[in-house]
């Protein structure tokens, strides 16, 4: 179950990077598109979140550690979002590279996540 | 002295606001994985988590001149970011030649390849950036 949440959320994310990334090669600022886009994949790390947290409750133990496992769960969860308001503070193709870069942040917060849990 | 020249020049338009994004993202990395190993294994590598802690306050500062804007701060990030591209390549180098010094890995080891060599870039970037921002406000 996490692990194909991670799986999606992190494919998710390199979608986002690449259509953010393909908006600022047309020199384009993000648009109202891109942030429903980045909704989608906040709400999945959101999901995430709470999955993550409802398995430590019943007991299961992270590989790494469990404070390491939280820690990266909020990671993950605020990149999208914080990179977001950059992005509305910033109305220009820079906007969109910032949320691109939060996109690939996050795919590999995501394969670090993977790694923390055991798979 | 009109009101355009009191307002500090925005070191954040365009590219900057990219730089502010990697360098908040290496804050959280760094304050937060030396604060975690300090808290737990401190005594298993004492010298590599300091490091970290250091990195990850140079980070803050920068990423704090940046958002600021103005003269005195694109000052202070440069020599901030010569500060850190000094230790990125002393402390690279250092756990190339003497490993054992370093039981654990630091945000700067092997000039930050767990990183992908974002802590090497991210300095040269910023400073070319920074270099620009001169010319760009007193054009």
């Amino acid at each position: 179950m996490l692990n194909a949440l991670m799986l999606v959320t992190g494919v998710a994310a390199l979608l986002l990077a690449a259509w953010c990334g393909w908006a600022a090669y047309r020199d384009q600022p993000t648009k109202d598109w891109h942030f429903i886009g980045m909704a989608v994949v906040s709400v999945l790390a959101l999901v995430q979140l709470v999955a993550g947290i409802v398995q430590l409750a019943r007991g299961e133990k992270p590989e790494q550690g469990t404070t390491i496992f939280v820690a990266y769960l909020l990671g993950s969860f605020a990149c999208v979002p914080a990179a977001g308001l950059m992005s509305l503070a910033e109305r220009t193709r820079w906007g969109s590279v910032t949320v691109a870069a939060a996109g690939v942040v996050l795919a590999v917060l995501e394969v670090r996540l993977y790694d923390i849990w055991g798979g | 002295m009109t009101a355009v020249q009191d307002k500090p020049a925005r070191l954040i338009s365009g590219p900057g606001m990219l730089l502010v994004w990697f360098y908040g993202v290496m804050v959280v990395g760094a304050l937060s994985r030396s604060v975690y190993q300090i808290a737990t294994e401190f005594d298993r590598a004492p010298l590599a988590y300091t490091l970290s802690a250091v990195a990850g306050v140079v980070y803050a500062f920068i990423t704090y001149t940046l958002v600021r804007g103005g003269e005195t701060a694109r000052r202070a990030a440069l020599v901030c970011c010569a500060a850190e591209l000094a230790g990125v390549l002393i402390v690279g180098t250092w756990t190339l030649v003497e490993p054992s010094a370093f039981p654990d890995a630091t945000v700067w080891s092997e000039y930050g390849m767990g990183y992908v060599f974002i802590p090497v870039l991210l300095p040269l970037s910023a400073m070319y950036w920074l270099r620009r921002a001169r010319e760009r406000n007193s054009a």
